[in-house]
């Protein structure tokens, strides 16, 4: 199933997210620039700051920081002002400058549900760039045990079935 | 939140779920639909019960197990954020870009002065 993200108004590039198995989820978008300015916008600490944290939905990057070579090590520290901060943390395992970035992720919070592997793959065409972002969960059983932010990621078929359910509440 | 996913996250309990939207029903009247056998029905329905998915009410000789929307809605509003969230985060970065592109711009022009 193929959701896509709603634009507020005007010709904005959509989002979408895409279940693809029991263990993937794959995340697409473009953005009208080229290729190495959105690689560094992911993999440079001061460039990140100014956009991971979704600040519209009030939550901030504390800490950030990213050793962006094979083997390099980050983590994410975010939160909303009054509650406790959370992070995310991996390592680097493919560097490709400009067009592939494949790094481990851990929810710390959850930490038991293991490690995901992401992704990112950049390919450019006419001056714009087509992000796609792929994260592959350990094990189904993980995934069942990874309520939460692992949750978020793994669950798109009980969320599918939650819609409809949901939509049938109403 | 958490609870509500850990008691829907089992695929027994999420029938009964789905079978509960068309009303209340009995113990015995789940287990013939899903069939299930009566104590794990029980044991599923105690499970959704304290996650607050289920309520109960006694009616003439049975207790009626009826569908609570509240938690339901609350988790769906929850898995909705997770796409604000990657929305809000590209639309950052789409700001970032522009500004990036056009700081080059400005230094290529700088350049070829």
């Amino acid at each position: 199933m193929v959701a896509t993200g709603t634009g507020k108004s005007g010709p904005k590039n959509l989002t979408t997210f895409e279940r693809k198995s029991d263990l993937e989820l794959l995340i697409t978008r473009s953005f009208d620039g080229p290729a190495r300015i959105v690689f560094d916008a992911w993999t440079r600490p001061e460039l990140l700051r100014r956009w991971w944290a979704p600040c519209s939905l009030g939550v901030s990057l504390i800490e950030c920081d990213a050793d962006v070579r094979v083997g390099g090590t980050y983590r994410y520290v975010f939160g909303r002002a009054g509650e406790k901060s959370m992070a995310f943390s991996g390592m680097y395992r493919e560097v490709t400058p400009h067009s592939r970035l494949v790094y481990t992720s851990i929810f710390e919070p959850m930490r038991a549900a293991g490690e995901a592997i992401v992704t990112a793959t950049l390919s450019e065409h006419a001056g714009k760039t087509r992000l796609e972002l792929h994260s592959l969960y350990p094990s189904k059983a993980a995934l069942d045990g990874a309520v939460g932010a692992g949750m978020e990621h793994g669950a798109r078929e009980t969320m599918d079935q939650l819609e409809t359910l949901v939509a049938s509440l109403r | 939140m958490i609870e509500t996913f850990a008691a829907l996250s089992e695929p027994s309990r999420f029938r009964i779920v789905e079978l509960l939207r068309s009303g209340p029903r009995s113990v015995s009247d789940i287990g013939e639909r899903l069939e299930l056998n009566q104590p794990q029905v029980s044991k599923h329905l105690r499970v959704l019960k304290e996650a607050g998915l289920v309520d109960v009410e006694a009616r003439a000789q049975q207790r009626m197990y009826e569908l609570r929307p509240q938690p339901l809605r609350r988790l769906h509003r929850w898995l909705e954020r997770y796409r604000e969230i990657w929305d809000a985060r590209f639309e950052q970065l789409d700001e970032l870009i522009a500004e990036l592109k056009e700081e080059e711009n400005a230094h290529g022009r700088n350049r070829h002065r």
